[in-house]
């Protein structure tokens, strides 16, 4: 019997893969949080996951070499704004502590969603082991 | 890996939070420098900030990192002040003082230093996931 890492991994890649590209969002509006007109930007992560899990189930089939391909980023592109509680005067949208507390929320999720790779992988290394 | 992308946006925040730095470091210590004309007086000097702009358009990396666009010159008129007695006194008997509030300064240096902060904490933690996905399975 052959070890599926996919079916063995489940959908933790991916959620690590969408934690990764939402930190550096994360990042980069705390690094612009003094830079006139700029606006926070974050991604849903539920409704990511959720066009990624239904878009990998059915790929469409290319049968001309012009055919372009689906887009099949890990983003799904939807990247939306965030709504400020409270209107700046030069425009920017960021405010720094909601921002932190999303910033270090999505790192915990990250380590959560590493944990349980790590656990799958020790369950492989004991069923491979036979112990 | 991408994530090499943050310690770019992290680091250009704390580039330009560092450069805001400088310029109220030198504004402050510049406020008291008198001249005894209006062109030859020390003028507050402010940095311009902006989200690099390409990356704002391109909807599958929104991530964008700090650009500095230059450094501005205060155009708030100097503070004159009749001094007859001033060795740099005009012949009208006047001093010109920079037009630099160092109240305001204050306040400014204050949220440059919290931003720098806030990029240094993004990372650290960030270090720190990547350091761990790098133990991943052992």
């Amino acid at each position: 019997m052959a070890i599926n890492f996919d079916n063995a991994l489940g959908i933790h890649p991916q959620a690590l893969a969408l934690r990764e590209k939402r930190s550096e969002l994360l990042a980069s509006n705390l690094a612009n949080a003094d830079t006139p007109n700029y606006k926070a930007r974050d991604l849903d992560f539920k409704a990511v996951l959720n066009n990624t899990l239904s878009t990998s189930a059915q790929s469409l089939e290319r049968t001309h070499a012009g055919h372009l391909a689906p887009q099949r980023d890990v983003l799904g592109a939807t990247v939306g704004y965030r709504n400020p509680v409270h209107a700046s005067l030069d425009g920017n949208t960021v405010e720094s502590h909601i921002e932190q507390a999303k910033y270090s929320e999505n790192a915990v999720q990250y380590q959560a969603s590493l944990r349980f790779i790590n656990g799958r992988f020790s369950g492989l290394m004991t069923a491979i082991r036979g112990e | 890996m991408s994530s090499m992308n943050i310690f770019n946006i992290a680091g250009s925040g704390m580039n330009a939070q560092s450069l805001r730095l400088n310029l109220v470091a030198s504004n402050i210590s510049n406020a008291n420098s008198v001249s005894n004309s209006v062109d030859g007086v020390y003028k507050s000097r402010q940095p311009v900030f902006a989200a690099e702009l390409k990356s704002i358009m391109d909807k599958n990396d929104a991530a964008s990192r700090v650009n500095v666009l230059g450094v501005v010159e205060s155009q708030a008129e100097p503070v004159m002040e009749y001094a007859p007695n001033h060795p740099m006194a005009d012949q009208a008997g006047y001093i010109y003082k920079p037009n630099v509030n160092t109240v305001e300064e204050m306040a400014n240096m204050m949220s440059a230093s919290r931003s720098y902060q806030n990029n240094v904490e993004v990372l650290n933690t960030t270090k720190e996931l990547m350091l761990q996905t790098l133990r991943m399975g052992q």
